[in-house]
């Protein structure tokens, strides 16, 4: 499956070259045919509809490197109002860097550069004076591990409200806290240990209390790092569900390894292919009638 | 590559079995022999310092019945004045001399006259002075022997006639007749807790040492942990990493192998000489350990620093902490056993120096205990290296006593360490 990857990597604009002779005889003789295809097939622009009316992010010409790797290639896409949009695609093709980019969690990262023009609600997010603490309440974000602070239950939901100074009464918080809690569908479980520590819940409990954490400070966009890809299939769906009602209040904007899984929670999907964004489309058509040939090869599992 | 059989693969792995098993034997038994040689070392160290110093925490004492003649005395009534220049000497002769009224002669009597340690009249004077009211009565009070008194007694229990060094047969018969009527009795030795350094050994002490090093200590631990702390912080969580961070750490690396006398030589020529600090104070003891201790503990904090899981910064951050607010709230705690220990070993470290001391002038004879981080004092390590240094036998026993009381607080602060550690560490 890497040297797929790999392959296609080489068909950049700078060499473009057919499939490694040496490993082409190691393996099956239908998927050769379908890498040499891939390996010629060049991305030029985004095909399908990746802009929408009432955008509430919107990215133009996205640029992001790492040094002098470049990490994301000219990418444009808007995120509509209470929408769920899910980006898929093969390991290492930008992705998490893309999302990242989207709340600046890049700029805690030495050396990573984002060019173009990224607004929230019309506002750069890259501006001059923008200042990353009230943008991060605004679009949150939930990782890959479940990351809750070594501390109690409570404290990790109440941690976004405090240094934000949104509850002015410890009643209050108490509310917030209840409420993220039920909004993330984890209150009855935790409700009579709410002073125990985070770290001893179960993996789907800990994703759901970060979603928790989250959704504390009322953000208007959660960003989700393949929130499920450490979970089992129960606790997975019971986030699937979880996202399903947050679309009502959020915009959310999820990566995932998972094709099922973009096709139950979003409304539309983003392919990304080696930093470049290859099709954006309604997620039934991304999954029915792709319109690109390497968003095809991706979700009849050809590679990835 | 040739394909294998089944059978091939599990006969080569059966094959390789045996020598990987004795190679983690011998492992295991190389990784015994070490610490079983590291616990000897320990122990024949601990034994040989408990045998010589632990007769050092009893003292022979002898008892008297004194009497406060103002006659004797050459004062009329208790004042500071008539105090300062009374015979308290005289006092304690006179009770000696009625304890043996037979000895007759000066040689005789001086030699009797050494039984009794010279300190003693320095303890009459205080008693008086708290107890004016004693001024013409008389009292039994239990006073030092002289140190080859003390040697000689304790020789006494180890072979039947004992050791009898300067002293001579016709003393050592006074000692015999006082410690048959039980005048003469090893008591616990409690000047060696609560005196200053003396050139006699029966009142030479650990306690201007003790109080020294702990005031030295002070210093080196108000100093270095915060900014060692916030050095680490600020190189780990805030610094760009460029080339002039990377010298930086370095040479922080560079200065934790400096041997610790340089940094005595630098005290010295920078607070004495330039800065006109006092010498032999623990303030400038302290401020030599706290440069020699800073980059233990700057290493051993960004070491726990980086420890910490990266994915609990992110998680902060992403809630829209500031950067001082991820350090202050998560990373912080999380790394703040890790920092404890690193200051207590460096403390520890600081504790048992000498060298750099030395430089600075704490080599001195010192008698009072300290009342200040500017008074003149000496610490714990170079009172040993004194005691060490001192002609008189009783100072070998006080010497290992001495080590034994360095090792005890040494002991005491890692026991601080591991128990801080426990108590503060958290799971994640
Ligand atoms: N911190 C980083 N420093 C340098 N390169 C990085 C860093 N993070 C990711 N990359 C590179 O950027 C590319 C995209 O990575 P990523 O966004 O993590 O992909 P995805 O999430 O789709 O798997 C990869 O080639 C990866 O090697
Ligand atoms: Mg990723």
């Amino acid at each position: 499956m890497t040297t797929m990857t790999l392959n296609a990597g080489e068909a950049g604009p700078a060499e473009d070259q057919t499939a490694n002779p040496a490993s082409e005889s190691a393996v099956e003789q239908s998927a050769v045919k379908a890498r040499a295809a891939n390996t010629n097939i060049e991305v030029t622009g985004t095909v399908g509809s990746p802009f929408c009316d009432d955008a509430k992010l919107s990215m133009r010409n996205v640029n992001v490197f790492y040094g002098e790797a470049q990490a994301i290639h000219d990418v444009s896409l808007d995120i509509g109002r209470n929408q769920v949009v899910a980006m898929i695609g093969p390991s290492g093709c930008g992705k998490s860097t893309f999302l990242r980019s989207l709340n600046r969690m890049n700029d805690t990262i030495e050396g990573c550069r984002v060019e173009g023009e990224l607004t929230l609600d019309g506002e750069a997010i890259y501006g001059p004076k923008v200042d990353v603490v009230p943008l991060r309440a605004r679009v949150g974000m939930v990782f890959q591990k479940p990351n809750p602070f070594p501390k109690s239950i409570y404290d990790n939901v109440a941690y976004g409200p405090k240094i934000h100074g949104i509850a002015s009464r410890r009643a209050e918080l108490d509310e917030i806290v209840e409420n993220s809690l039920r909004r993330a569908g984890l209150w009855n479980e935790v409700k009579d240990r709410l002073d125990k520590p985070g770290t001893g819940l179960s993996g789907g409990q800990q994703q759901r209390l970060c979603i928790a954490r989250a959704i504390a400070v009322s953000p208007e966009v959660i960003l989700m790092d393949e929130p499920c890809s450490a979970l089992d299939p129960i606790a997975t769906a019971r986030i699937e569900e979880l996202i399903d009602e947050l679309r009502q209040n959020y915009t959310i904007a999820i990566v995932t390894h998972s094709m099922q899984q973009a096709a139950r929670v979003s409304q539309r999907t983003a392919y990304f292919h080696l930093g470049k964004l290859v099709e954006v489309n309604d997620t039934e058509t991304v999954f029915t009638n792709p319109e690109h040939e390497l968003t095809e090869a991706y979700i009849t599992g050809r590679f990835g | 590559m040739t394909d294998l059989t089944q059978t091939q693969v599990r006969e080569r792995i059966a094959a390789r079995l045996a020598s990987r098993h004795r190679k983690e034997k011998l492992f295991r038994g190389l990784g015994i022999a070490s610490i079983a040689f590291g616990v000897l070392a320990v122990l024949v160290l601990f034994t040989d310092i408990i045998s010589k110093g632990a007769s050092a925490f009893v003292q022979t004492d002898i008892q008297l019945q004194v009497t406060y003649d103002p006659a004797e005395l050459g004062i009329e009534q208790v004042d500071e004045e008539s105090l300062a220049w009374a015979n308290f000497d005289g006092v304690i002769r006179a009770a000696l001399r009625e304890r043996f009224p037979d000895v007759s002669g000066r040689r005789d009597k001086r030699e009797l006259y050494s039984l009794v340690s010279n300190g003693a009249g320095f303890e009459l004077r205080e008693r008086l002075q708290n107890h004016p009211e004693l001024l013409g009565k008389s009292e039994t009070l239990w006073f030092n022997a002289d140190d080859d008194v003390d040697t000689y007694v304790k020789s006494l229990s180890k072979s039947e006639d004992g050791f009898l060094g300067r002293t001579s047969e016709q003393k050592a018969q006074w000692i015999l007749t006082l410690r048959e009527s039980g005048e003469l009795k090893k008591r616990f030795n409690t000047t060696f807790f609560t005196n200053g350094d003396s050139r006699e050994p029966e009142q030479a002490g650990i306690r201007a040492a003790l109080v020294g090093s702990l005031f030295t200590l002070l210093v080196t631990l108000v100093l270095s942990f915060p900014i060692g702390v916030a050095a680490a912080i600020y190189l780990e969580e805030f610094a760009p990493k460029n080339r002039w961070t990377d010298l930086i750490e370095v040479n922080i690396n560079n200065l934790a192998a400096v041997p610790s006398i340089v940094f005595g030589l630098l005290g010295l020529a920078i607070f004495i000489n330039f800065f006109e600090l006092p010498r032999s104070a623990p303030l400038v003891g302290g401020l030599v350990l706290t440069l020699m201790t800073l980059p233990t503990i700057i290493i051993s904090s960004r070491a726990s620093l980086k420890s910490v899981p990266p994915s609990i910064r992110e998680a902060a951050m992403g809630m829209g902490a500031s950067r001082m607010q991820v350090v202050l709230h998560h990373v912080l705690p999380l790394a703040m056993p890790g920092m404890l220990t690193g200051a207590i070993i460096g403390m520890a470290q600081a504790l048992g120096e000498t060298a750099p001391l030395l430089m600075i002038g704490m080599v001195a004879f010192i008698v009072d205990v300290p009342h200040g981080v500017t008074d003149p004092s000496t610490v714990l390590p170079v009172q040993i290296f004194l005691w060490a240094d001192s002609p008189e036998r009783a100072f070998v026993e006080r010497t290992s006593a001495a080590i034994m009381v360095l090792l005890a607080v040494l002991i005491t602060m890692n026991t601080c360490a591991v128990w801080l550690r426990k108590k503060l560490e958290r799971r994640w």
